[in-house]
């Protein structure tokens, strides 16, 4: 896990969008936001959480391994930044290839537009928007340290489990301490396409 | 650790403890403690004013950017105490206001309401004011012209609306919107405290052990305080919610008790009685500090679980359980907003909370108290300087004679100059429909939106012979006046505000107001210039005003005389009373257990609970309660341009539960006895089955206070918002949301076009999952 980053803390989401307005607001992607929010329960519950890029560690950010044009570059500092714009062809593999459901494409303008950890906040000391708006910390900036100083006895998870597949990311949850389980799963294995069980 | 060098500086002029900060935040620190050179924004020539957010009662700190050309362009967070750098999509958004396509740059003006507005000169528009005003006033007495204000404006503003009422109008009939928000819990403080504010600071939620929440959706109307709800939760205190709606808040909560609108105080006079009949009421504390109790507690007597159940629709066992959580608690607090003071009995709600907290001990410590959390930025300190119809500054009344005495010596006036108490914004719109009131003046509101009962509204709007409105955005009661003067918006001009925690602040100037824009104070000055009262409006600017401001305060309880805007920007903000420039301010209040009253007590009051105004009928089964989402702010004239908030919210929506066989998105007429309108549905279980919801921020035919009904508390005068009866029917097709008003010459802004055609948001509306798309 990286030193700092990003933890998303369901449990605390008021579904207010605060998050999605403040990246609206950052200077590298100004007036497109790069969050959504869920609603995890619906008809049911008000229950929501934010959807940032999980920035995965291993394997190494699968958008940006499929990405064609190599237009989506991972930094030493494990921040998977959004595809160069000079260099993105629009043809919508990450968005494909993302267990997260992260990366969106801006069809008019044939580019893919996704989070990068408020890179140009974060190089200078400050958190990223959303995180330092949120008004509830749902979305928490920090080391795990630093979380559980702040929340005692939080559990974190950052490696989550998609069928067989096990992906670790620099973004982590905050996870039910009475339930937590190791790897989270992350969704349910893809049994069947078309029609046809793919399991055989 | 912050990187403000000043941080600690500020501590000492609180008495808090300094470790005191929300979770997640200790670690932040904001754009504007970086060195210039060290942060691109500022390499660009761009600066950071810091000031706060113009919207709701939280009062958040906020820097807005401002380029090169001294005009504000965005928004950066700040590390201000209250806030620590959160802001909610509002406070995120609000920026856009300040250079927005919309913005009114020139007065407008018509003789009659069959003609179109033209844009006129200051002078042109002034003048015809004037004499209209003289007209009215020659041929029907000076009661015939009203005045109307608001509590977003700067407190200085607020502070000459009462003089300019007074003083330059000489009549008796002033008011302001604030009467439409926090004015129950202000009479139930008065009567029980002596004082009318919040008992402790937001950072006392922290400290408690029993957090109870009653009438307050605080994730969408407050989402900044939901920090200190959660901090409190982190140290393992237990939350009580009181709303008839699952809320973000209440999903949380330990005990979410989700009562009958309109039954509130049926609820806390039974949660009393078992905390009498369990024992755990404080009765040193009672003996020691309190008045009224033998009677209080007989009154209690009669709401035993079982018949307050039976009234609020709630299990017996929940009252048990709250009354045990929060009695039990060693330190318990219990906050409140409008779900329980937008009643026919609001004030008696709230004092059937406060005598609760009086009983069990949980006054005038840390993590022990109340508070009120106002809807308007300033609607705390909006009333506090004789904006409302029967106060002085100061907190003065202006029934007594001693303090009309000391007003008009500051004054420079006679008191038999000085008008009487006026009505209350909705008698006087009555008065307005009965032609006892003919000429009016609005300044910073939207009653068309956001009074109750719109036919009635409308009819009082439309018989006077003048209105005339300041405003920076064409409103839906804009558009009906003869006369808007296009003023300033809150980033073009100093000013202070009083937050739900009594905290003054200071909001700072970040840019010049467009060329023709004026500011409310000059155009008052103006007026009253033009009045011949100019030797009492003098005033070159915001300082001057809060100067006499603070001297008219003086020696009163709500006094504001040590407070400068020196010390202001050096503090960050100083709650009142503040009675000298050495005094370090009053964050909580009680703390050495007296109460404002002249015999230092509590003074518990009975509290009976009675019905809704609205009956229930066989036509009319349903409670119809009202209120806001996360996105918009009041009656939206400020919200509903801004892109990104009606593309969270484009339009408002008919909540009810599955039970009654409705999908979602599909038109549902809501029919009151004051009228019916058609919503898309939104289905959901987090609603009590017998209750509808619909926010308000909309005007016809989109607009919940076309339903609402005009019935008043009758202490506080508020309007019954938040219950009535209504019933559902299927309709056949959803009204459309009208689009925001313009000047003549304008075109609606495009991007605030988003979505309102559709009968749904394009994402489901903030806080209620839908159970299904269509």
């Amino acid at each position: 896990m990286m030193g700092r980053t990003i933890f998303i803390d369901p449990g605390r989401c008021i579904g207010c969008q605060a998050c999605v307005s403040a990246c609206r607001e950052c200077d590298s992607h100004r007036g497109k936001s790069m969050i959504h929010l869920d609603y995890t329960d619906e008809g049911r519950s008000v229950a929501s959480l934010p959807t940032v890029c999980m920035h995965c560690e291993d394997p190494v950010a699968p958008c940006a391994e499929v990405c064609p044009a190599d237009a989506i570059l991972v930094t030493a500092d494990g921040v998977v930044q959004q595809a160069d714009t000079t260099r993105c062809i629009g043809c919508a593999n990450c968005v494909n290839a993302c267990p997260f459901g992260v990366p969106k494409i801006d069809l008019q303008a044939k580019l893919q537009m996704k989070c990068n950890l408020c890179y140009d906040r974060t190089a200078y000391g400050l958190a990223p928007m959303c995180a330092t708006v949120c008004p509830t910390g749902a979305l928490f900036y920090g080391t795990v340290e630093e979380l559980q100083a702040e929340r005692p006895g939080v559990q974190v998870a950052d490696t989550f489990v998609f069928g067989e597949t096990e992906v670790r990311t620099g973004v982590a949850m905050v996870v039910p301490a009475d339930k937590v389980q190791w790897p989270v799963p992350g969704g349910l294995p893809v049994v069947e396409i078309n029609g046809k069980d793919v399991r055989r | 650790m912050t990187a403000d060098p000043r941080a600690a500086d500020r501590r000492t002029h609180l008495s808090l403890d300094p470790s005191l900060a929300p979770p997640g935040t200790r670690g932040f620190r904001d754009a504007g403690g970086i060195p210039a050179d060290q942060w691109h924004a500022d390499q660009n020539g761009e600066t950071l004013v810091p000031t706060h957010c113009c919207f709701c009662g939280v009062q958040c700190g906020m820097y807005l950017r401002v380029d090169r050309g001294g005009k504000v362009f965005g928004v950066e967070p700040r590390n201000h105490d209250i806030n620590r750098m959160r802001l909610c999509p509002k406070g995120i958004n609000a920026y856009q206001q300040v250079n927005h396509p919309d913005r009114l740059t020139a007065p407008l003006m018509r003789r009659s309401r069959d003609e179109e507005f033209r844009e006129v000169s200051w002078d042109e528009a002034l003048d015809f004011t004037v004499s209209e005003i003289k007209r009215i006033q020659q041929a029907h007495g000076n009661d015939a012209f009203g005045l109307l204000g608001g509590a977003s404006l700067f407190s200085e503003k607020t502070y000459l609306v009462g003089k300019f009422a007074r003083v330059a109008l000489k009549s008796r009939h002033v008011d302001y919107n604030g009467r439409l928000c926090m004015v129950s819990a202000a009479g139930a403080n008065k009567l029980a405290f002596g004082i009318d504010r919040a008992g402790n600071p937001f950072s006392d939620i922290l400290l408690t052990d029993c957090l109870l929440i009653a009438g307050s959706n605080v994730g969408e109307c407050f989402p900044v305080m939901t920090q200190y709800v959660w901090g409190a939760r982190d140290r393992g205190a237990s939350l009580i919610v009181i709303d008839p709606r699952e809320t973000a808040i209440a999903r949380t909560a330990d005990i979410h008790v989700a009562l009958k609108p309109g039954t509130d105080s049926a609820f806390f006079n039974s949660v009393l009685h078992v905390v009498i009949e369990e024992g755990l009421t404080d009765e040193s504390y009672l003996a020691a500090h309190a008045t009224g109790w033998a009677e209080v507690r007989a009154k209690a007597a009669e709401y035993p679980p079982s018949r307050a159940a039976g009234i609020c629709g709630v299990p017996a066992e929940q009252i048990v359980q709250v009354a045990r959580a929060f009695a039990r608690a060693p330190r318990a607090m219990a906050w409140h907003a409008r779900g329980i003071e937008h009643h026919s009995q609001g004030v008696e709600n709230c004092l059937s909370v406060i005598n609760l907290c009086t009983a069990t001990g949980h006054i005038g410590r840390p993590g022990a108290g109340y508070g009120t959390i106002t809807g308007q930025g300033n609607g705390q300190g909006g009333r506090e300087h004789g904006q409302k119809s029967d106060l002085l500054p100061g907190g003065r009344s202006i029934m007594n004679e001693e303090h009309r005495r000391q007003i008009c010596e500051i004054w420079g006036i006679e008191e038999s100059e000085l008008p009487p108490a006026g009505t209350s914004m909705m008698e006087m719109v009555w008065q307005m429909q009965r032609r006892e009131i003919r000429g009016l003046i609005g300044i910073c509101n939207n009653p068309f939106v956001s009074l109750p009962n719109y036919k009635v509204v409308k009819e009082g709007y439309d018989a006077t012979e003048f209105h005339a409105q300041f405003d920076f955005f064409l409103s839906e009661t804009a558009a009906n006046a003869h006369v808007v003067f296009p003023v300033t918006t809150w980033a073009e001009d100093d000013g202070v505000m009083a937050n739900a925690e009594a905290r003054v602040v200071k909001h700072n100037k970040a840019q010049d107001p467009p060329p023709g824009v004026r500011t409310d104070t000059w155009v008052m000055c103006e007026l009253a210039r033009r009045l011949g009262a100019g030797d009492k409006f003098a005033f070159a600017d915001s300082r001057a005003v809060f100067d006499e401001l603070r001297v008219a305060s003086a020696g009163t309880v709500n006094d504001y005389y040590g407070i400068t805007y020196e010390r202001l920007e050096e503090t960050g903000g100083i709650a009142w009373p503040c009675p000298s420039t050495d005094h370090p301010g009053t964050p909580r209040l009680f703390e050495d257990g007296k109460t404002y009253h002249p015999d230092g007590k509590i003074h518990m009051q009975v509290v009976e609970w009675h019905p809704p105004m609205d009956p229930y009928d066989d036509e009319h089964p349903m409670s119809l309660t009202t209120g806001r989402t996360v996105a918009h702010f009041l009656s939206g004239n400020q919200t509903r341009r801004l892109g990104a908030l009606v593309e969270q919210t484009p339009r408002p929506w008919a909540e009810l539960h599955p039970s009654h066989g409705f999908r979602n998105g599909e038109p549902v007429r809501v029919v009151t006895r004051r009228g019916s309108e058609v919503f898309p549905a939104l289905v959901t279980e987090a609603i009590r089955p017998d209750t509808v919801f619909i926010p308000y921020h909309w005007p016809v035919p989109t607009s919940a206070n076309a339903l609402t009904i005009d019935a008043l508390d009758p202490r506080s005068k508020i309007p019954e918002y938040k219950v009535c009866a209504c019933r559902i029917e299927h309709a056949e097709k959803i009204d459309e949301v009208p689009a925001p008003p313009v000047a003549p010459g304008h075109v609606a802004y495009p991007e605030t076009q988003v979505s309102r055609t559709d009968p749904l948001p394009p994402t489901a509306p903030q806080g209620r999952g839908t159970s299904e798309r269509s």
